[in-house]
C-alpha cells in the first residue's frame, strides 16, 4: 500500500498532517503502538524539516507486512554538509523558529534513532531526500480476545 | 472476558455489552447527526434515525452530552435510594460539589446537608487528593519511579486514561500509575476508617460520568471500593432543599490544595512542578497528546489533562455553568488553609496501580494484520469514490468512517445519499435502455 501527501511549505503550523494520517492508518492496521510511535516521530521530524528548511515537498509511505518505508523528498536548498547536519545540536534555524520550540538540531539525529534504516541524500540547489525504513516485528501472538 | 482484543461490533449487533455511563435516550434522539462529528473516538453512528454508541470505543467523556441539542444523551448514575441497602453509609463528595452552590452556603453546611439526606458519615475526596499529590511528587524523585517516561500524564481523569488506551496506546507508559483521588477516598473510608465492618457503603457524589463506569470496571486496579456513584445533578435539588435546616453538624477538613483539584490547574498547582502543563476539553487534550506522540513536549514533566471544560467543575453530571463554578471554587478555596489538618488515621501505604493498563485496540480493522491490510485497500478505494463532503447523512462522522464501516460489514456504500443517487440514475438508464428493446418478432427493419 502506498500513500502520498503534499507537505505545504508556506505554513509550517500546518505541517504534521501527513504523519498524523499515516499514524491513523497504522493504528487501523493494528500495528504495535511502539512501532507506530517510532514511525510517527521520525516522519513528523522529516515533515517539519521540509516545511521549515525546504519550502515543502512530497511525503510517501509504503506499507507492507514486513516494513514501513517513508520517503520524504523536497526540491529545497539542499544540505551542504550532511555530516554536520547530522550532528546533534546543529541547526541553521532562525531565532524565531527556535522560540517556537523547533531548531534544537535534534530532528535528523532523532529520525536516525527511530528508523531501522536511514538514508539522507542531498544536493545543494537541487533538494533533499530522506528515506527511512521501519521493520515490522513478526506479528505478536494475539493475547486473547479475537472476534467472537 | 477480555473485550479489548475485539473488533468493535457494528451498531445494533448483539455483542457482549460493556458497561457505560453515557447512554442515549431513544425517545429524545431525532437522528440529527450533530453528536457523531464531535465524538473523539468516532464511537457514534446514526442508524434507523437514532444515534447508537459503539461500546468498545466509548470513553465516557461526555462530549456527546454537551453537544446534543435535544438532550438525548445522558450520563446514568446510581439513585440516592440505593443507600437504603447499607447499615452505615458514607458520602464522598467530590470537591466540584462545593462549586455548585452559592458561597453563602458554607462547605460545612453542604457536608451537613449530605447527612440530612440520610448519609451517616462524610469523607471528602479533596482530602484524598492531597495524598495523591504527595505520591505524585514521589514519581519525580530518585527511586524506582525515576525511570518512568516523562512527561507523565495524570491518570485522575478516567476519560483521558481511556482516550490514551483507544487512540494513543503508545503513550500508556506515560500515565502516572496512581489511583485517582476518588478511589483513594473510597479505600480510606471503607478499608481504613471502617476496616472489617459489615454493611458499610461508600458513595461518590460525582460530577463525572467516567467515574460511574470506573466504579464498575476500573482501569489500573482490579476492584473499586466504591459501592455506588450518585450524580451531583440528581442530588442537587434534594440537597438544596435541606440546606436551610441542615445546621453545621460537621466541619470540613479539606485544604485549598485538595479542593482545587476540581478545576483545571488545581492538580498541577498542588504538585508544584513548574514544568507541568494543564489542559482541559477533549479536543485540546487530543492536541497535546498528538504533540507528545510526535516527540514534542520534551521540556514538559507533567501533564494534567481533563476531558471537561474548566476541569471536573464542567463534568457532565454537574448543574452549574463550568466557568461560574470554577470561579466559585477559586473563591471558596482562597478562604481555606493550604492543606488538611494532620491525619488521624494511617492512609493506605500503596496508592499505586495494581494492574497493567492494556491498549484498547478498538480502532484496528482486524487483529490479523494481513486481513487488516486487505480491508484497508478496499476502504481506501471506497473512500476515494465517496464525495468527501463529510455530510453525516449516512450516519457516519465522515466519508472515511463510512468507508471503514462498509469494510467492517456494518454499513453499505449506498448509505451515502450521493452513491444512492448514482445507482438510481444508473438503474433508470438501464430501465430506459430496456424499454427501447422490442421483442424480435415485432422488430421491423
Ligand atoms: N529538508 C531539508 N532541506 C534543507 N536543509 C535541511 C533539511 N533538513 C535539515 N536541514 C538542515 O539540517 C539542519 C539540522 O536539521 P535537524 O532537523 O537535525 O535540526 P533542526 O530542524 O534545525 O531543529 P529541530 O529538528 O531540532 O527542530 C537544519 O537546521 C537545516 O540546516
Ligand atoms: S474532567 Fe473530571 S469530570 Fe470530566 S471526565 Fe475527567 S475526571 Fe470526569
Ligand atoms: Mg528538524
Amino acid at each position: 500500500m502506498k500513500y502520498r501527501y503534499a507537505v505545504p511549505g508556506d505554513d509550517f503550523s500546518m505541517a504534521g498532517k501527513a504523519s498524523a494520517e499515516v499514524k491513523r492508518i497504522l493504528g487501523q492496521l493494528g500495528i504495535d503502538p511502539a512501532i507506530i510511535k517510532r514511525t510517527s516521530v521520525a516522519m513528523y521530524e522529516a515533515e517539519i524539516n521540509m516545511a521549515i528548511h525546504a519550502g515543502g515537498g512530497i511525503a510517501e509511505a509504503e506499507i507492507s507486512p514486513e516494513r514501513i518505508l517513508i520517503t520524504m523528498a523536497d526540491e529545497g536548498p539542499g544540505i551542504p554538509d550532511i555530516e554536520l547536519a547530522m550532528t546533534e545540536g546543529y541547526s541553521t534555524a532562525p531565532e524565531w523558529i527556535r522560540e517556537l520550540g523547533f531548531g534544537a538540531g535534534m530532528g535528523l539525529p532523532n529520525m536516525k534513532r527511530n528508523a531501522d534504516e536511514f538514508r539522507l541524500e542531498s544536493a545543494v540547489g537541487k533538494g533533499t531526500t530522506v528515506t527511512m525504513l521501519i521493520r515490522l516485528a513478526p506479528a505478536p501472538v494475539a493475547g486473547g480476545g479475537g472476534r467472537a | 472476558m477480555n473485550p479489548d482484543g475485539e473488533a468493535p461490533e457494528g451498531p445494533g449487533e448483539a455483542a457482549p455489552r460493556l458497561f457505560h455511563s453515557v447512554k442515549l435516550d431513544p425517545d429524545k434522539c431525532v437522528g440529527c447527526t450533530t453528536c457523531i462529528k464531535k465524538c473523539p473516538t468516532e464511537a457514534i453512528r446514526v442508524r434507523k434515525g437514532r444515534a447508537r454508541i459503539i461500546d468498545e470505543r466509548c470513553i465516557d467523556c461526555g462530549e456527546c452530552i454537551r453537544t446534543c441539542p435535544h438532550g438525548a444523551k445522558k450520563a446514568v448514575s446510581d439513585p440516592l435510594s440505593m443507600i437504603a441497602g447499607y447499615r452505615h453509609t458514607i458520602a464522598l463528595p467530590a470537591p466540584s460539589l462545593y462549586a455548585q452552590f452559592d458561597e453563602r452556603w458554607s462547605i460545612d453546611r453542604l457536608l451537613s446537608g449530605l447527612l440530612a439526606l440520610g448519609f451517616d458519615e462524610v469523607f471528602e475526596v479533596a482530602e484524598a487528593a492531597e495524598l495523591v499529590t504527595a505520591r505524585s511528587r514521589g514519581l519525580f524523585e530518585a527511586g524506582p519511579a525515576a525511570d518512568l517516561p516523562k512527561p507523565l500524564i495524570s491518570s485522575a481523569c478516567p476519560a483521558v486514561v481511556k482516550l490514551v488506551q483507544v487512540r494513543y496506546p503508545s503513550l500508556i507508559s506515560h500515565l502516572a500509575p496512581l489511583l485517582p483521588p476518588v478511589e483513594v477516598a473510597a479505600r480510606i473510608a471503607k478499608h481504613v476508617l471502617h476496616a472489617g465492618e459489615e454493611g458499610v457503603g461508600v458513595f461518590l457524589v460525582s460530577p463525572c460520568a467516567g467515574k460511574v463506569t470506573a466504579a464498575r470496571s476500573p482501569v489500573g486496579y482490579a476492584r473499586s471500593a466504591l459501592d455506588g456513584v450518585i450524580g451531583i445533578k440528581d442530588l442537587y435539588l434534594p440537597l438544596r432543599a435541606v440546606l436551610g435546616q441542615a445546621g453545621d453538624r460537621i466541619r470540613s477538613r479539606a485544604g485549598r490544595r485538595g479542593v482545587e483539584w476540581a478545576r483545571t490547574e488545581g492538580e498541577a498547582d498542588a504538585l508544584g512542578e513548574r514544568r507541568s502543563i494543564s489542559v482541559d476539553g477533549i479536543a485540546s487534550v487530543i492536541g497535546v497528546l498528538e504533540a507528545l506522540e510526535n516527540g514534542k513536549l520534551k521540556d514538559v514533566a507533567y501533564i494534567e489533562a481533563l476531558a471537561c471544560p474548566a476541569g471536573c467543575v464542567g463534568g457532565p453530571l454537574t448543574v452549574e455553568n463550568p466557568y461560574i463554578a470554577r470561579n466559585r471554587l477559586r473563591n471558596r478555596a482562597e478562604a481555606l488553609p493550604e492543606n488538611a489538618p494532620p491525619l488521624s488515621y494511617e492512609p493506605p501505604s500503596d496508592l499505586g496501580w495494581s494492574e497493567a493498563v492494556a491498549p484498547r485496540s478498538a480502532l484496528a480493522l482486524d487483529p490479523d494484520m494481513l486481513k487488516a491490510m486487505i480491508m484497508m485497500e478496499e476502504m481506501d478505494q471506497l473512500a476515494a469514490a465517496l464525495p468527501g463532503l463529510d455530510c453525516g447523512s449516512c450516519g457516519a462522522p465522515s466519508c472515511q468512517a463510512l468507508a471503514e464501516d462498509v469494510v467492517r460489514g456494518v454499513a453499505v456504500e449506498t448509505d451515502c445519499v450521493f452513491k444512492l443517487r448514482e445507482s438510481v440514475r444508473e438503474l433508470a438508464g438501464r430501465l430506459l435502455a430496456l424499454e427501447e428493446l422490442k421483442p424480435p418478432g415485432l422488430d421491423k427493419d
